[in-house]
């Protein structure tokens, strides 16, 4: 197998196997503060608007890590470096 | 398919280039400068207001109110930035919606420009809070060991700031893309509505994050002052 093809295939594995771990990792700890953050709603009802607050705040930082695997998930796929440096040498030549 | 807007470029001379991300963030400001002009030329204070002078003000209004929930102080210091901060980013996500429009905080090149604009900000506010001396301080709080760790956090939550934005508004793009490829007829309506949703929550989520940053470099001061405020009143209420 040329170095081409492995390298294509190991970033499509790649692509795949990032958002594949990346994103149920941080879906569970997301659903971990929602629905503490729901018990703490259905207990003070009253502070609502705090509570909302902070979770949203939270959970776009956990967020921000899957989407750290999307992105680079995507690059991977649509703008892979590696791939992109062998198609140069292969136009070149 | 690109990634970015970047690498639409309309116009080229030399080595300045006027590429998509450019064009669209100058749309987005004179969408908004024009606009706020048009509603702000009659401004009016008896019952009967313009439409676009209440949503103006609902708008004004409700970012001044976030701000002194969170930072507890006068918004008037933090309005001017957080607010232009949430209306750009605000805007340019939901014309998402209109076609052909690429949103220019798909761009890593633009929401970068809106962290680093935040990173420059976090210090003049904590200066003008505190001065120089009393912020430095706040880089060796609450040892000199933590100075490392300190520096590095100020780093990484820029970066963590431009490329959180950077991914929402980029994936939702995409994901649209990808599904008009797979299932043309209605998935992409579902996910423009949810790619709105997250545009929205994002716009609120930077600004608030970026107000938080700075009341935090802002925050020692006032606090030592809200606790004598507060140890004045209690003395009060027990006379």
């Amino acid at each position: 197998m040329s170095s081409v093809e492995l390298i294509g295939m190991i970033s499509i594995i790649m692509a795949g196997a990032t958002v594949g771990l990346g994103a149920p990792i941080t879906a569970i700890g997301e659903g971990w503060a929602v629905s503490r953050s729901m018990a703490a709603l259905a207990q003070q009802p009253d502070a609502a608007p705090v509570i909302t607050r902070a979770m949203f705040i939270g959970v776009a930082m956990i967020e921000s890590s899957a989407i750290y695997c999307f992105v680079v998930s995507m690059i991977l796929i649509f703008a892979n470096p590696f791939w992109n440096h062998f198609a140069n040498l292969a136009g070149t030549q | 398919m690109d990634i970015t807007p970047d690498s639409i470029v309309y116009w080229r001379s030399g080595l300045f280039k006027v590429n998509a991300t450019l064009a669209f963030t100058w749309l987005v400001m004179a969408i908004l400068v024009v606009g706020s002009w048009l509603v702000t030329r009659r401004l009016r204070t008896d019952t009967s207001l313009s439409r676009g002078q209440n949503l103006l003000e609902i708008v004004v209004e409700g970012i001044q109110g976030q701000i002194r929930d969170i930072t507890q102080q006068d918004p008037g210091r933090y309005l001017p930035f957080i607010g232009t901060l949430f209306l750009f980013i605000a805007v340019s996500n939901v014309l998402t919606l209109v076609p052909g429009f690429r949103p220019p905080t798909g761009s890593l090149s633009t929401t970068s420009a809106l962290a680093l604009c935040v990173f420059v900000a976090v210090p003049i506010y904590g200066i003008a809070a505190q001065g120089v001396r009393g912020y430095l301080k706040t880089y060796i709080r609450p040892s000199v060991f933590m100075l490392p760790m300190n520096i590095l956090g100020e780093l990484t939550r820029t970066i963590a700031l431009a490329i959180r934005l950077f991914g929402n508004i980029m994936s939702g793009s995409m994901i649209a893309a990808i599904l008009l490829a797979i299932a043309p007829l209605f998935f992409p309506i579902l996910m423009n509505a949810l790619g709105l949703l997250i545009g929205l929550i994002q716009a609120y989520i930077f600004s608030i994050l970026a107000l938080v940053f700075i009341a935090s470099a802002t925050r020692v001061h006032e606090e030592g002052r809200q606790a004598q405020a507060r140890n004045a009143q209690e003395e009060k209420v027990d006379e």
